[in-house]
């Protein structure tokens, strides 16, 4: 099956001076898609991000939005939208004036632009005649992305989204990207909260310093890489302490027998050797009550990579 | 498995449109009404357009008038000075702190707020950005001018009415006249005014969100308001942007000064437009994506500031190569002829309002001898020791009058003139008027020596 690149860069490279931010990316994204973008303070994301709403030019290198190659001077096709470092409204303002001004900007009649139903789909319709000076981060959030909303974008990027909502605000958030992905808008979203890219995102990118050190699906982080931290909670500890000991490739990391929480086994393993020990504990009659990874596959490859980058330079 | 591809926007994608820029009128409108959600812009309109007519009213009420400012003690007689009394001290304080509110944080606002990159992705276009910021700042300055000449005009023609105006040489204007100059040195004074916006807007690209560049306007009024007072040559002074609040002085004599006035405004400006210039210069080159930015640091400074030391210098060697003025411009010959013609001018005045036969200035043929520091050193310069003796003659009456004046002299030509005798010519006593009673005419007067030599004498 064929997909549609909302976003296709090659050789992507920006310097300020003599601080080289990004050198050579590469980066596809299909329209529909929510894209994860990560990376350690630094790393560029911000850049990236910068160029692809038009906010900077691209030293080198080649990039098409939605089709439509941007050039040398500071500009993005429309349909892209969104927000770098935060959004940032005008605190005098209240967040229908915001909008309104936003729409009267593309030349959209404020009373037909649909201002009601993007704050109605971020949750602000109760205060969408209050000053935006008086919001909290997470409401500032959900009115930027009505903001970004209120132009029917067909590229959405996202800088951290999630800052500052509670775990309401943030279920409401994903199920608004979900709905935008499904219906065929392009979604990148840079976070630090790999639990958001990970409930989000079917592929990330990860970039250090300037660098796409992994780009790809989410699943193929966990299976292509390393050995992660695995949390095993069994009827019988000290048989799958001792199945541990004995499976090949399979390191107990923690002592649970020091710990409080003495039926707690953490083991370190690739995916396969960690099936052979499950495979044992079964046959063995050892009912595995779970099995969760101690960090992320994610956050575990985001480290992993990331000092690899480090250790490499 | 999935293959990738790009597709042109005119095939599979719905069409693309390149970046669509936001017009120059709309971005306009926004900031605007971004400048008008803030309450102290909200406050400062309703100061321009309230505050000078209560002040007008309230002043022209009481029995001691604002004889220190010019057209100050023309307040009881007058509507039309009361707006040239304001115009007075919004030169001084109110214009240079009102540019620096508007213009010197149209810029710096975004920084404080962060929302650059909201503005840009929006507009998506610096450039009319940058004229959108500039129009708008130009906009809601001149509607804070407008307010100031306006409120005190209809505050002066409220309390005391559209009557003639006494000009600076002593001659007396009609309403119409007095209404227009009004109104002309209200314009005047917008073009100091768009240089300090100009230099409000430089500051605001050049130092972020600093509290320096929302000061800069005000503290470059303030640099040059130091400078007039400087006893400097009048090519230093006429070159400088802040003249041009001094030079509508100009227009209330007869013949008009022009010249000074010309000068003052093409020199203001000239200075509007390259600060503009090089504030549009600094934002176009400012990076958008770097979150450290706070201001374009000490190159900008550089950049920013040295060309307009470069149109100052040039300024001032324009002036001086074109009119030779090297000196304070305050010369022996000047004073005589301009305390005389004053003086004529108010003669008439009080011969009219003592209801004595009417004498015209032709027939008066009044001169004046004056004399600085007692004849002692250079006669020119600014002081406050210069001494008159006026001299005139009544028609069929072979005695010549003779009147004293002591003249205080400031650098930029303005003089006060105060009777020292005799007391029945130039003493203090009231004099009844068809407006009421007013102070004698000669007791005290105010004056103005043109700086340049080029109008006509006498």
């Amino acid at each position: 099956m064929e997909q549609l690149l909302a976003i296709r860069a090659r050789g992507i490279t920006k310097s300020f001076g003599d601080v080289v931010a990004l050198d050579g990316i590469d980066l596809d994204v299909t329209q529909g898609q929510i894209h994860g973008l990560v990376g350690p303070n630094g790393a560029g994301k911000t850049t990236l991000l910068g160029l692809l709403l038009g906010l900077a030019v691209a030293d080198g290198g080649r990039l098409e939005v939605l089709g439509t190659p941007v050039g040398r001077a500071l500009d993005a096709p429309d349909g892209v939208a969104g927000f770098v470092d935060g959004p940032a409204l005008y605190p005098s303002l209240t967040p229908r004036q915001n909008l309104a001004a936003l729409a009267a900007l593309r030349g959209h009649d404020a009373r037909t632009a649909g201002i009601d139903d993007v704050l109605a789909e971020v949750g602000l319709t109760g205060v969408a005649d209050d000053r935006v000076r008086g919001f909290s981060l997470g409401m500032r959030q959900r009115l930027g992305l009505a903001a970004a909303l209120l132009t029917r974008p067909r590229l959405l990027v996202l800088d951290e989204p999630s800052n500052g909502l509670d775990p309401a605000g943030k279920r409401h958030v994903h199920g608004v990207l979900n709905r935008l992905a499904a219906d065929g808008t392009a979604v990148v979203l840079s976070s630090h909260n790999m639990d958001d890219l990970e409930a989000l995102c079917s592929e990330v990118t990860i970039v250090a310093t300037g660098r796409v050190v992994f780009s790809g699906p989410l699943s193929k982080l966990a299976t292509d890489n390393r050995e992660l931290d695995y949390r095993l909670l069994t009827s019988d500890p000290q048989a799958a302490r001792r199945m541990a000991d004995d499976t090949p490739g399979v390191r107990i990391v923690d002592d649970a027998g020091v710990r409080q929480d003495a039926e707690l086994l953490v083991v370190r393993a690739m995916v396969p050797a960690l099936d052979d020990l499950v495979v044992r504990l079964v046959d063995e009659g050892v009912a595995l009550r779970e099995l969760t990874p101690v960090v992320s596959p994610l956050e575990a490859a985001f480290l992993a990579l990331t000092e690899q980058q480090e250790a490499g330079r | 498995m999935t293959a990738t591809l790009t597709q042109s926007a005119e095939h599979e994608h719905e069409p693309v449109t390149r970046g669509r820029r936001v017009p120059v009128t709309r971005a306009c409108r926004f900031e605007l009404v971004k400048l008008v959600s803030q309450w102290r812009i909200r406050l400062l309109v309703l100061a321009c357009w309230i505050a000078p007519a209560l002040f007008v009213a309230g002043v022209s009420q009481q029995s001691t008038l604002p004889v220190d400012t010019l057209f100050g003690r023309w307040m009881h007689a007058t509507g039309w000075a009361g707006p040239l009394v304001v115009l007075g001290f919004a030169g001084t304080w109110a214009l240079p702190l009102l540019t620096s509110v508007v213009a010197g944080d149209v810029f710096a606002s975004e920084d404080r707020l962060g929302t650059w990159r909201h503005l840009l992705v929006a507009v998506r276009s610096p450039r009319r950005i940058f004229a959108a910021k500039a129009l708008a700042s130009l906009t809601v300055i001149l509607v804070l001018v407008a307010g100031l000449a306006c409120s005190s005009a209809i505050g002066g023609l409220l309390t005391v009415g559209s009557r003639p105006l006494v000009g600076l040489d002593g001659h007396l204007l009609s309403p119409e006249d007095a209404a227009l100059k009004v109104l002309l040195a209200w314009v005047c004074a917008l073009a100091p005014t768009l240089a300090l916006a100009g230099i409000g807007l430089l500051g605001s690209v050049m130092l972020g969100r600093s509290p320096m560049g929302l000061l800069l306007p005000a503290l470059v009024a303030i640099i040059m308001q130091v400078t007039q007072i400087l006893p400097l040559p009048v090519a230093v002074r006429l070159a400088l942007p802040g003249y041009a609040f001094i030079s509508w002085n100009g227009l209330f004599t007869s013949p008009t000064q022009l010249a000074p006035l010309l000068i003052a405004i093409a020199v203001s400006l000239a200075w509007a437009v390259l600060a503009t210039v090089l504030a549009y210069v600094l934002f176009q080159r400012r990076d958008f994506t770097n979150l450290a930015y706070d201001g374009s640091g000490r190159h900008a400074l550089t950049v920013g500031l040295l060309p307009l030391v470069g149109v100052t210098t040039l300024s001032i060697a324009a002036v001086a190569v074109s009119t030779s003025s090297m000196g304070s411009g305050i010369e022996q010959g000047k004073v005589q002829r301009s305390v005389a013609t004053a003086f004529a001018h108010l003669y008439r005045m009080q011969t009219d309002q003592l209801h004595r036969p009417a004498v015209t200035e032709a027939q008066l043929r009044t001169t004046a001898t004056c004399a600085k520091s007692a004849g002692k050193g250079a006669q020119e310069g600014a002081g406050n020791n210069w001494r008159c003796a006026v001299s005139w003659h009544l028609p069929g009456i072979a005695v010549t009058g003779t009147a004293i004046y002591q003249i205080d002299i400031t650098s930029d030509g303005r003089f006060v003139a105060d009777g020292d005798g005799p007391k029945e010519v130039n003493g203090y006593f009231l004099l009844r008027t068809s407006t009421g009673d007013a102070p004698n005419p000669l007791w005290q007067f105010d004056g103005n020596v043109e700086l340049l030599d080029t109008s006509s004498k006498g």
